[in-house]
């Protein structure tokens, strides 16, 4: 249990997606100019990453690892060369089923969050869960944990700066560096300020 | 057609760059960027990856229902990807050891599918060819810049080779250790954008919000 709250903690705060690992920044800049469209957003993020890390590592260890088809009958074969395309596959298929089952059970998220569903596909930081949940080489329920986690690391990133962006509006800032510049500026000082937890060993 | 095959590769470069200006593919660009080599390959593989993904999506662009498009294009880029991430494994493996993660990431780089999706959807191969090539190297301009300041603050070196001699080596440079970690990259193409649009105001955003200008007569 231990392992599992201190994975838990690691992935939010000192490995965040975002900001010590650079995931998902387009949107990351992009969609972070108000607080809600980020909150909406990052939840989002965190229900596809709970529910693709997890789905990719079963993938992975049933299909796709060295002599994962065993189980078939077929000790030798390496499939590992094919994973990148079945995990975008899956991350695609997933954020398709996830919408159309939101759609009809619960339409109010659904109104909610509908732009922001199909842009997750293209967010590295889901991809970029996966990719390291193989490096890693996580079993089925670390898989689960770290998805939850780094799904609520990212959300909690996004929507720090939207509150900081939300301030800045007010503030004088040189024409050169209006909107785009003083977002990574900023972006620099909460990834200073998330450096803060590196050093912790849980 | 000359022109306008000139204009998709230069274009990208500084007037509309992908990463300062199109806020695209930013994400690899921040964590590639410790040391010169890394960020090189990391240039190559990107701009490979996009013209051939631009020439390829925009020869069956007539054949693909829009319904599943980005599907479509996933699978092209995945592919090519794929074929990337197994060379480098091949030929580079420790630098491909070194980028990690980052090389499968190109799949999900927003520069390849927003230029497959705004350019090679509605062009020929040719020039979508030309376009993504452009976009490749507009992006490798800014990670090799910022590789550039981050290697040589942060450890005195060019790919690999040591230009300025450091402190704990006997030299006289005491290196800037921020510099190789995260945060500097943000701080670097943060100043970079202010650069560019310092030299071309053009690109300057408007504010959202305008302080009110106090003229002396209202004091008075």
């Amino acid at each position: 249990m231990e392992h599992y709250l201190s994975l838990f903690i690691r992935s939010i705060f000192v490995e965040n997606l975002a900001l010590a690992f650079f995931l998902g920044m387009c949107t990351f800049l992009a969609v972070s100019k108000k607080i809600e469209t980020a909150l909406g957003l990052g939840i989002a993020v965190i229900l596809v990453q709970a529910i693709t890390v997890p789905t990719n590592n079963l993938i992975y260890q049933y299909l796709l690892k060295e002599g994962a088809l065993s189980w078939a009958g077929l000790p030798d074969v390496d499939l590992s060369f094919l994973g990148l395309i079945s995990y975008i596959g899956v991350i695609a298929a997933m954020v398709q089923i996830i919408e159309m089952a939101m759609d009809k059970y619960v339409p109010a998220l659904y109104n909610a969050l509908g732009i922001f569903l199909p842009l997750i596909t293209v967010n590295c930081a889901i991809l970029g869960g996966t990719l390291f949940m193989v490096e890693r080489d996580y079993n089925l329920a670390e898989s689960a944990v770290y998805g939850v986690g780094s799904g609520f690391g990212w959300a909690l990133a996004i929507t720090a700066i939207a509150g900081i962006r939300e301030k800045l509006k007010y503030s004088d800032v040189p024409d050169g560096l209006q909107g785009l510049g003083i977002t990574f500026i900023t972006a620099g000082l909460m990834a200073l300020g998330f450096m803060a937890f590196s050093g912790i060993q849980l | 057609m000359a022109s306008q095959a000139k204009t998709n590769v230069i274009d990208p470069l500084i007037d509309n760059n992908p990463i300062t200006l199109q806020v695209l593919g930013i994400c690899s660009a921040l964590a590639v960027t410790t040391n010169m080599t890394a960020a090189l390959i990391m240039c190559i593989a990107l701009t490979t990856v996009a013209a051939f993904s631009g020439a390829i999506i925009s020869m069956i662009r007539h054949h693909i229902p829009s319904s599943i498009r980005i599907i479509v294009q996933m699978t092209v880029i995945a592919s090519l990807v794929i074929i990337v991430d197994q060379i480098l494994k091949a030929y580079a493996y420790e630098a491909s050891k070194q980028l990690s993660v980052f090389v499968g990431l190109i799949i999900t780089n927003c520069i390849v599918l927003g230029r497959a999706e705004a350019y090679a959807m509605k062009n020929s191969p040719g020039m979508s060819f030309l376009d993504g090539l452009g976009n490749g190297l507009g992006y490798s301009v800014v990670l090799l810049v910022v590789a550039f300041f981050r290697e040589l603050l942060g450890a005195g070196k060019l790919f690999g080779q040591t230009i300025i001699p450091v402190a704990n080596e006997g030299g006289w440079y005491m290196p800037n250790g921020l510099m190789l970690l995260p945060p500097s990259a943000f701080f670097i193409i943060g100043l970079m954008i202010w650069a560019i649009r310092t030299w071309k105001p053009r690109q300057v955003e408007a504010p959202d919000y305008q302080i009110h200008q106090v003229h002396r007569t209202e004091v008075l």
